[in-house]
């Protein structure tokens, strides 16, 4: 094979605790640079794939690969080195709310950084221009210096964004990256990281709850459902039939800003979250 | 009405009536062994001997005693207090701080996944928690009274033992705020490659810190406090001149010193209020 593999998957399950199958012996393997949708019903276990491929789950059995290495394999310190590789993208930001954007975005990097770099930087910020830069691919230049208590759902949502971007990884993994955004900006913000992904030559596996999202943005689209593949197509070879397969005990397929029925408001600049 | 009329009609008496007597009679019962282990008797406070001696003592704390240099001196046990108490909490401070960051299961790298080693990894935390209940166990009452025997009277024995105690109690309650505070943060720092330190700075703190402040505040509060009790075995301060003039049974000294400590810990009421307003 040519291009290296970013993730491979073999017969890869995760049982939970409780015995409940989140993952049922699923293969794949996307190479270096692709950029990959996963869609599928809530419960289909698209989180807990990214989880696995993101090192913050174990499996319970099969192989995972990494950037070609098996992360549980590795000791401690050579563990830390692949983390520093992949980027996740949370479906809901971990931030702290006292903490300030320019802080949030430039922690992306403290992998690479010695703890006196990262001390020094929460005297006196190492890299405003380079977290500014990245703020600014999600439009939120401005917000720098604001604190993330300060910023709407949506806009910690791209704050995360940002941080992953200034990261720069060689696997970035987004777990609905945009579930708190409105139509417009969802789609002004996937294009962006599938934009970055490309320019990057980096490797892009996205959950996406919206279909259309999926279909418009991405070449490859993974389809789960009840812990396993259902379809692992190119975006033109995805038909509606396969789709209705795929949501038919939903009933509705879901399509960005079809579940919003109240009038749209622009948020307020400045509102407090808490 | 109507409605209810087929339903039947709740108890004339409050069911929770009962049960609360009880409890209260129970309550009581278990409380009495307890006084006679203790001898308590108010009596003994009216018996003619010690009513009179007690009477003399007090009749004397009016007016208190103004010397210019007794005033000097309470002054000077006063600042002695505090800085027993600031030396103290800072001296804690740096016990339990690094004790707080080994033994917390916040900033627990293993944890992630969790790899194959998180349970020897885990047990590795038990000897800092074991040290930590080891220097908060022995009250700082008897830290003071070794280190009177060690180093001497005077306040250096009270700093010793305020450090050892409230290290001890600090570092407990740090790692249970680190793990009782949001732990996303400082995971997804460590899952994207993040050291412990690190993801502590960047994820823990920012949200731990109010907590931290608060109660450090609080435990200062109660230095004061305690500085001038060690003060009666020697351990310097406005505690051993108190203990001093009780033992001349000087009522006007006594009385004195009484005021200046309660002014005191108003102030250091005030002052932690202050800062718990600053922090909210």
């Amino acid at each position: 094979m040519d291009t290296p593999l970013a993730a491979h998957a073999q017969d890869l399950s995760l049982v939970h605790e409780g015995g409940r199958i989140a993952l049922d012996a699923i293969s794949f393997s996307v190479r270096a640079g692709e950029r990959v949708a996963i869609i599928g019903p809530s419960g289909a276990g698209k989180t807990t794939l990214l989880q696995l491929c993101t090192t913050a789950l174990r499996q319970s059995s099969g192989t995972l690969a990494l950037l070609g290495e098996d992360p549980w394999a590795l000791g401690a310190g050579a563990r830390r080195r692949l983390r520093r590789r992949i980027g996740l993208i949370h479906q809901s930001p971990p931030l702290p709310p006292r903490q300030r954007v320019v802080t949030a975005v430039l922690a992306g990097r403290l992998g690479a950084w010695s703890l006196s770099r990262a001390l020094a930087s929460l005297a006196y910020p190492a890299d405003v221009e380079g977290a500014r830069a990245a703020l600014a691919r999600v439009d939120l230049s401005d917000r720098v210096y604001d604190r993330c208590d300060r910023l709407s759902g949506g806009q910690a949502q791209r704050v995360g964004i940002a941080r992953v971007l200034y990261q720069q990884p060689e696997l970035i993994l987004a777990d609905e990256p945009v579930s708190a955004l409105d139509p417009a900006l969802s789609n002004y913000t996937v294009s962006v990281l599938v934009d970055e992904a490309r320019v990057r030559n980096v490797t892009l596996i996205a959950s996406l709850h919206a279909v259309d999202l999926a279909l418009a943005h991405f070449p490859r689209v993974i389809g789960l459902r009840d812990g396993r593949v259902a379809f692992d197509l190119p975006t033109a070879a995805v038909d509606e039939a396969r789709l209705e397969s795929l949501y038919a005990q939903e009933g509705v397929l879901p399509v960005q800003g079809r579940e919003l029925t109240l009038p749209r408001v622009r948020t307020p600049r400045a509102v407090r979250c808490n | 009405m109507q409605l209810s009329a087929a339903a039947p009609l709740p108890a004339r008496r409050d069911p929770a009536a009962l049960p609360r007597l009880a409890l209260t009679l129970l309550a009581l019962a278990a409380l009495w062994p307890a006084l006679r282990i203790t001898e308590f008797n108010p009596a003994v406070l009216f018996e003619p001997g010690n009513a009179d001696t007690m009477a003399r003592f007090l009749r004397q704390f009016v007016p208190p005693a103004t010397a210019p240099d007794f005033l000097r001196l309470v002054g000077r046990s006063t600042l002695e207090t505090l800085a027993i108490a600031n030396v103290g909490i800072a001296l804690a401070f740096l016990i339990a701080f690094p004790l707080s960051l080994l033994t917390s299961n916040a900033l627990s790298k293993s944890a992630i996944g969790p790899a194959r080693d998180w349970r020897a990894r885990r047990a590795l935390r038990y000897p800092g928690r074991a040290l930590l209940i080891f220097l908060r166990g022995i009250p700082e009452l008897v830290w003071a009274l070794l280190f009177v025997r060690a180093v001497g009277l005077g306040p250096t024995a009270g700093v010793l033992a305020l450090a050892i105690t409230y290290g001890g109690m600090l570092g407990k309650v740090y790692a249970e705020i680190y793990e009782s505070s949001a732990t996303q943060p400082a995971r997804a720092l460590m899952q994207a490659g993040a050291g412990r330190l690190q993801a502590f700075f960047y994820g823990v703190l920012p949200v731990a810190l109010p907590e931290m402040v608060s109660y450090t505040v609080y435990r200062w509060e109660c230095a004061v406090r305690a500085s001038v009790i060690m003060g009666f075995v020697g351990a310097g301060g406005l505690g051993q001149q108190l203990e001093l003039s009780m033992r001349m049974l000087n009522g006007a000294e006594a009385c004195t010193i009484l005021l200046t400590f309660l002014l005191l810990v108003l102030l250091a009421d005030a002052v932690s209020a202050l800062f718990r307003r600053w922090l909210a």
